[in-house]
């Protein structure tokens, strides 16, 4: 047979085609539920880190289930909305006008009391950061938060993601004089003129750190009214 | 102003050699002179440019998951994305075999100044690494794609130029002898990625 | 086995022949995953299975690849064996695989794959293509391995996550180097390694 023909040539090519396409078929149908399972895993244990509860892989499930007790939608006006709460892509959520997000709320019994459990997502420098903030239950003090990214540059702005910088948002206030007030994210010895809450930045990941700023306010205004309505209850 | 943003972004600071180490390969061996570097800058703009809007046209209706849905609401469940990466370097490796056919054809000129660099385009790690960006920061619109694109090529080019007009002046120092050649060029870009981090945090 | 040239074909790419500091091939996808070690190794052997399979497969169909679209098949093939790989790290090693994110699927460009491709499977049996791609991968999976050592341990003072420097140093103002995370740092590691590997290799050294 004439190796060099058209004919061999696109039988070769479309024979190789099918192979591969099945190959790979199978192997991503394969491993999708475990990795699936590892996605959801990630996520629920970032949650966990939001309210100081770090699980291992194998325990991650038990203990969401432990500790997350309800979790549902909301819209701007701290209406609940149908649907799962935990299927909610924050990062799709964003993009849209804040009367149309659909607002994630986990709650969480740990501590003898209700904490709100709030997704928050924005930009670093490099790429996306995101993290939870947990509010007690009397709907203005955080009571714990944890902050990730993508690929913010290691040792500077990748700082956000330790302990040391999420520890500080513990305690701090969100409503002052029954106003919404964010967390602000600044230089050691500047001082907020608004009266907000603050905490440390990195020192040289301003960028990451006011990326931190903007997510937080952005975000959890959106909650405002939420918040408010735990105040009354 | 966004894109502008974006634009800016991706020459200076998200820089494909200085930043992430891409198209290293060809960056090395093809910076002996400023004109074939120029050249092949030009080559590999032009070819980001070509291919970002067409894999950004297949990650948008073919691959990402749910992609599927404008066929029939029945494929809102399919995910593709496992075939991205093939896809990618098949969209790269036959658009630059078009392309090549096709300056050669229409432009003999520009083929024989740019041609020789064509083939080697196909396994630039800048082409597929822009791709793969461009998946990963999930864009808005084909047009900023686009721009990224081109943002990137620039920068691109730039580093190669800059280099290659650096390599051209290093033939008359004294260099240790271990170092000559690959060691020095090897700093050199060390050097002029740390320069290249001064711009970072730049917002327009 | 392993027959005397077969055994150079496995070793020499270590050192004399390596793919990264003397042939310089494969720098793209390698220095970006090198500021923590645990994902250079999980690179490293990454990179080494790729480059023995798409050996292997290659060299088994060798005869039957028409030329005309040699390029192409060999990209399939590396490109289905690295979108496995990516699919293995996603299902059993998440956390590697998040931060490696992009690299891995730009393993398909890396050039050692189809450097080693066309100049040795194309041309010899699958035992000894096995052995060479190997041996590349190695060779270049030891570079990685010693850049992200010596990032880590000067960058964060730890290796694999633990902390190697203790902390009586810090106590006496010892500081990790933040600049040794910093992506140029890695170019200029890999050239002191060059700088020291032909300094003892002088048959190695450029004249210009």
């Amino acid at each position: 047979m004439n190796k060099q023909g058209n004919t061999y040539t696109l039988f070769y090519m479309a024979l190789l085609i099918l192979v591969v396409g099945v190959i790979l078929a199978w192997v991503s149908l394969t491993l999708k539920p475990a990795q699936n399972d590892n996605i959801s895993i990630d996520k629920m244990q970032q949650i966990l880190k939001s309210v100081h509860v770090t699980a291992e892989k194998e325990n991650t499930i038990d203990m969401y289930n432990q500790y997350i007790t309800d979790s549902y939608i909301i819209d701007i006006n701290g209406e609940k909305k149908e649907g799962k709460a935990f299927d909610v892509n924050v990062a799709a959520e964003i993009k849209k006008a804040p009367e149309e997000r659909l607002l994630p709320v986990f709650e969480c019994q740990i501590d003898n009391s209700k904490k709100y459990i709030l997704p928050i997502y924005g930009a670093g420098l490099w790429g996306p950061i995101w993290g939870y903030v947990s509010i007690a239950d009397d709907g203005k003090t955080v009571y714990g938060a944890y902050f990730s990214h993508q690929g913010e540059t290691p040792g500077l702005g990748a700082e956000i993601a330790t302990d040391h910088f999420s520890k500080q948002f513990d305690g701090k206030e969100l409503i002052k004089d029954g106003e919404f007030k964010s967390i602000s994210v600044l230089k050691q010895g500047q001082k907020p003129t608004n009266g907000e809450d603050y905490v440390d930045a990195i020192s040289g990941g301003t960028i990451t750190s006011k990326g931190v700023q903007s997510m937080l306010s952005s975000c959890l205004s959106c909650y405002q009214n939420f918040l408010s309505k735990i105040q009354e209850n | 102003m966004e894109n502008l943003n974006l634009f800016i972004r991706s020459i200076f600071i998200d820089n494909m050699i200085f930043a992430y180490f891409l198209g290293m390969c060809s960056y090395l061996a093809v910076s002996k002179n400023v004109k074939t570097a120029f050249g092949l800058g030009i080559a590999v703009t032009f070819m980001l440019i070509v291919t970002l809007p067409i894999n950004y046209t297949l990650e948008m209706y073919f691959l990402r998951p749910g992609a599927l849905s404008w066929i029939s609401p029945e494929f809102a469940d399919v995910d593709l994305s496992f075939l991205s990466l093939i896809l990618f370097i098949a969209v790269i490796a036959s658009a630059t075999q078009l392309v090549e056919m096709a300056v050669e054809k229409f432009s003999p000129s520009l083929y024989s100044s740019l041609g020789i660099f064509l083939p080697l385009i196909a396994v630039n790690c800048a082409i597929l690494g822009c791709s793969l960006f461009m998946q990963q920061r999930d864009f808005g619109s084909i047009g900023t794609a686009t721009i990224y694109g081109a943002g990137s090529g620039i920068g691109w080019m730039l580093a190669i130029v800059c280099i290659a007009a650096i390599r051209e002046r290093l033939s008359y120092s004294n260099i240790p002898a271990p170092l000559k050649g690959i060691g020095i060029t090897f700093i050199i870009t060390g050097l002029m990625g740390i320069a290249f981090m001064s711009f970072l945090g730049i917002k327009i | 086995m392993l027959s005397k040239k077969n055994k150079s074909v496995l070793f020499n790419p270590l050192s004399k022949n390596n793919p990264i500091i003397v042939q310089v091939l494969g720098i793209c996808s390698a220095l970006a995953v090198t500021a923590k070690l645990e994902p250079a190794i999980v690179m490293g052997i990454s990179v080494i299975a790729v480059t023995a399979f798409s050996n292997v497969i290659i060299s088994l169909i060798r005869n039957t690849i028409p030329t005309s679209v040699r390029i192409i098949v060999q990209l399939v093939v590396v490109a289905s064996l690295v979108i496995i790989v990516d699919q293995i790290l996603k299902a059993y090693n998440y956390e590697v695989s998040k931060q490696l994110s992009v690299f891995i699927g730009l393993i398909i460009t890396n050039c050692i794959l189809m450097g080693r491709l066309e100049a040795f499977a194309l041309a010899n049996k699958p035992w000894p293509s096995f052995l060479d791609g190997v041996g590349n991968g190695l060779g270049y999976a030891i570079i990685l391995v010693i850049v992200a050592t010596i990032r880590e341990l000067l960058g964060s003072g730890t290796l694999l996550g633990y902390q190697i420097i203790p902390n009586s140093f810090y106590e006496m103002g010892y500081q990790n180097n933040g600049l040794m995370i910093l992506p140029p740092m890695a170019l200029i590691t890999v050239a002191c390694i060059i700088w020291v590997h032909r300094s003892k290799n002088k048959d190695l050294q450029e004249k210009n």
